[in-house]
């Protein structure tokens, strides 16, 4: 935050601006880059994991466990390392699914919420069908999805694309309703069209919105591809992490189940960072969930 | 119309050059009933400084909206008889609006702030900077083009706010009790500060406020209101030479001045 300092000779003495009541920011402490207060949050929940990863693997070794019922994390790790052509594989199709799902998501939600925002008309009639589509289990749509379309991908894509597309949708369209009265008032004095103040307005007024919707969407679209290929339970070698886990599971080599589920996981915490990442990026500088005020 | 005795009444007269606004017979009911100015009828000369002065609920900052274009009397006109129309044969004037509140956008810079007006008409980007960055040198911010409004104090940012709403060079600056939120060392500076600006650039100000001394510090013409409904009571002249400053603050024809004001205030308040 050292780029918020503003050097005392940019304020001439008595300028009576009132500069020196400016909010006073936190100026923190760096460590390898990351801010001092941020590192307990990151080194405590890993020791907590080392400790409970430790004791899972005595447990194991000391009750004899035998490795079809509960695997421990040594034998996991080794299987993953063993299975890991098959098993990046998977993670490979689920992930390209997931990401199509997401950019689908947010260009749809994007694009609906803009025309909606647009016409009333649009919201009112096309609104209750988005919900519709929301509600309606994904699990019990996706069968027929999988007989109407045929193709697999594409099925899953749709799949995943449903769970995700409505908090983006929704999000964004609070967002762009919620532009500072006085700033579109402000907007209508100077004339400005529809295409200005959707531009200079609207978009970055829902921008904090649209990205909170962007980081529920991410971990959704992630599950929506997960649970959409537990339904097709598809077989053959381009098949993603989910059958994996099903195939495993008939097989019992429940070390790979877990070497399966851990990567499923291990994505979706990288899909969570990089949605926050972004959404910091963005809102660093003005907004205010991304700035600490020393009272 | 009632005047206070001792003073004179202002404006109106026929033998006048044409008002940048007229206002005939306005009056604005809202949907829900509440009669919120009632058969107003003014005359804004061009380069003069008035303020509506009045209690709160008394209908000035509706009629302040209503100058500036932000919904329509219900009845009455406001004629611009000597500004540009467009082809429906509504009236485009060049103003400027400052809110109650600064109304920034947190998202841009100062400098970007500044420039709004000017990209949403147009104007070279280039260009743009330059007159915003003058602009807000012109109101003591010179060094901040960078900052964001939420690293501004309250005063910053209403100065930003007027640096953005002067930055068209507008013949007319409509403002809504601009400076109420600020701690009285600031307002009496920003007072200061924008009178300055008035008396270089010579834009018609309307200025709204609730405060007898503001009003009176500020203005050549206050307009009295008062409430429910909303009328004029009084058109009083503040009869003192600018530029005025702290020595005008604290001389006896101010005082007197202020006790005037407030009469015709009380008068309006109580009948």
């Amino acid at each position: 935050m050292t780029d918020l300092t503003i050097s005392p000779q940019s304020v001439p003495q008595d300028s009576g601006t009132d500069a020196e009541n400016r909010p006073i920011f936190v100026q923190e402490d760096r460590i390898l880059g990351i801010a001092k207060s941020t590192w307990p949050g990151i080194l405590a929940p890993i020791i907590i994991g080392i400790v409970a990863l430790g004791f899972w693997e005595w447990i194991v070794q000391y009750r004899q466990i035998p490795h079809y019922v509960l695997p421990g994390p040594w034998l996991i790790a080794k299987t993953l390392i063993a299975d890991w052509g098959t098993l990046s594989g998977s993670l490979w199709i689920t992930l390209r699914i997931t990401f199509a799902a997401l950019i689908a998501a947010v260009t749809v939600g994007v694009a609906l919420a803009i025309v909606f925002t647009q016409s009333k008309w649009l919201e009112m009639s096309l609104f209750p069908y988005a919900v519709i589509l929301q509600v309606t289990p994904v699990v019990s749509i996706a069968p027929l999805i999988i007989i109407w379309v045929g193709d697999i991908n594409l099925s899953l894509l749709i799949c995943a694309w449903i769970v995700a597309f409505f908090p983006i949708l929704s999000n964004t369209i609070l967002g762009l309703n919620s532009a500072d009265h006085n700033l579109v008032n402000l907007f209508q004095l100077y004339k400005a069209n529809r295409w200005q103040t959707l531009r200079h307005l609207r978009l970055p007024a829902a921008m904090p919105y649209f990205l909170g919707g962007l980081k529920i969407s991410g971990g959704l679209a992630l599950i929506g591809a997960v649970v959409a290929e537990f339904v097709a339970g598809s077989g053959g070698s381009a098949s993603g992490l989910a059958y994996r886990i099903l195939e495993s599971g008939y097989q019992l080599r429940i070390p790979r189940m877990f070497a399966a589920l851990i990567m499923i996981s291990v994505t979706g915490i990288a899909i969570f960072l990089l949605t926050s990442w972004i959404s910091h990026m963005f809102l660093r500088k003005w907004h205010e969930s991304a700035i600490k005020r020393e009272n | 119309m009632t005047a206070a005795p001792d003073m004179t009444t202002g404006a109106g007269a026929g033998h006048k050059p044409r008002p940048l606004v007229a206002i005939r017979d306005v009056s604005k009911q809202f949907a829900n009933g509440t009669i919120a100015v009632r058969d107003v009828n003014l005359d804004l000369a061009r380069g003069e400084f008035v303020s509506l002065l009045g209690p709160s609920g008394c209908g000035k900052s509706t009629l302040l909206r209503m100058i500036s274009g932000l919904g329509d009397p219900s009845r009455g006109v406001i004629d611009w008889p000597t500004s540009a129309h467009d082809a429906d044969g509504h009236a485009e004037p060049d103003l400027g609006f400052v809110f109650q509140e600064p109304t920034l956008m947190p998202w841009a810079t100062t400098l970007k702030n500044v420039m709004l007006p000017l990209t949403l008409k147009g104007v070279d980007r280039h260009k743009a900077e330059a007159t915003s960055a003058t602009m807000l040198a012109l109101v003591g911010l010179k060094g901040f083009e960078g900052s964001y409004p939420r690293e501004l104090s309250g005063g910053m940012k209403m100065r930003v706010s007027i640096a953005r709403a002067l930055v068209t060079r507008p013949s007319i600056l409509l403002m809504d009790e601009p400076f109420a939120a600020l701690d009285e060392i600031t307002r009496h500076k920003l007072n200061d500060d924008l009178l300055k600006l008035w008396w270089e650039q010579r834009f018609t100000a309307v200025f709204v406020t609730h405060s007898v001394f503001e009003s009176v510090y500020l203005s050549q013409r206050i307009v009295v209101m008062a409430a429910r409904p909303g009328r004029i009571m009084a058109d009083l002249t503040v009869d003192a030479p600018h530029p005025r400053d702290a020595l005008f603050r604290t001389s006896a024809q101010y005082a007197d001045l202020c006790r005037m004001a407030s009469n015709a205030l009380g008068k309006a308040m109580h009948g």
